[in-house]
């Protein structure tokens, strides 16, 4: 399942993909996490099965990327066939700092801290 | 996490608790071999992964005969780990290459860090010099860690000079293998966000 697409052809990822290089959800981050809301079905792409049954609980679209063996490109275009089809939803990071607010929340720091400190 | 399995074996899909709704990020960037993939497995939960980030960018304004746009992809791998924080929050650290030519990838990866840690080893303390200036012009926190190899006996001190850095950019020495020592690493990051945040109340 986690054959490395670094042994896949260009064209190999282009059938994925059915051809299309962009077309993805933009708001899709790295870290946005993943969860299915539905169990794959047997007429469904291989790709789309396998995102459905690594987001039983959530996950990173990056984390998501790296179980399936393709590059983040590919799983965001894939991500979002599921999204538009309501067979997964997508939990976007909240608080993130931004140019005009670089600085996370103190709250959010706090707690980056104790759980740092408890590792 | 101290099994060393010589075979790439699939690794097992570790969900996070379904209340977890909230990721933040961590950037690691440095030189090739400095030793963010051992920084970011000193502490992660899963055994770090790897994936890769690909862009296709316009050519750099030449256009060729027949008009067609010269468009070049560059793909780079990056690895992860993560932190389970609590019942919603879940922290991810991505480990990249910080040279120059990967940086346009690397923004958009980024995006949304609560900070950055510079690895740096004083055998390539020139691979640091473009991530650093990258990080002051966006602002975004960033401590320097020297990982030490023990190949010197380099101050720390000559360590800031040689890389021009900023006096109130913190500067500390750390072994990337020791989970302790990598765990203080990022709660010097944090501490100095949280820093720059009480300043910025001011």
């Amino acid at each position: 399942m986690t054959r490395s697409h670094r042994h896949e052809t260009p064209d190999r990822l282009y059938v994925i993909t059915s051809g299309r290089s962009d077309g993805a959800d933009e708001s899709l981050d790295a870290v946005t996490l993943i969860v299915a809301e539905s169990e794959p079905t047997p007429d469904m792409q291989s790709e789309h099965a396998a995102i459905l049954r690594t987001c039983r609980g959530p996950m990173a679209v990056v984390e998501v990327s790296a179980h399936l063996g393709l590059p983040l490109t590919v799983t965001r275009i894939l991500l979002t066939d599921l999204l538009d089809t309501g067979r997964i939803t997508a939990r976007h990071p909240r608080t993130a700092p931004s140019p005009a607010h670089p600085l996370a929340s103190p709250d959010v720091l706090e707690k980056v801290l104790v759980a740092l400190h408890n590792l | 996490m101290h099994s060393t399995t010589s075979e790439p074996t699939a690794d097992p899909v570790r969900s996070l608790p379904s209340t977890v709704d909230q990721a933040l990020k961590i950037a690691v960037v440095g030189g090739f071999g400095v030793g963010k993939t051992t920084l970011v497995r000193s502490v992660s939960e899963i055994r770090p992964l790897n994936t890769e980030e690909t862009m296709t960018r316009a050519g750099d304004g030449i256009d060729d005969l027949n008009g067609v746009e010269d468009k070049h992809t560059t793909t780079v791998a990056f690895d992860f780990g993560r932190i389970t924080l609590d019942a919603t929050s879940v922290l991810y650290l991505f480990g990249a290459p910080g040279q120059q030519r990967f940086w346009f990838l690397w923004d958009r990866l980024f995006s949304g860090a609560l900070g950055a840690v510079v690895l740096v080893d004083t055998r390539r303390l020139g691979d640091s010099f473009y991530a650093i200036d990258h990080l002051e012009a966006q602002r975004t926190p960033f401590v320097v860690a020297h990982n030490d190899f023990g190949e010197g006996d380099h101050g720390l001190e000559d360590i800031r000079a040689a890389l021009d850095l900023d006096p109130a950019v913190p500067l500390l020495r750390c072994d990337a293998r020791d989970r302790t020592s990598a765990k203080g690493v990022l709660i010097a990051l944090i501490e100095h966000v949280r820093s720059l945040v009480a300043e910025a109340a001011r």
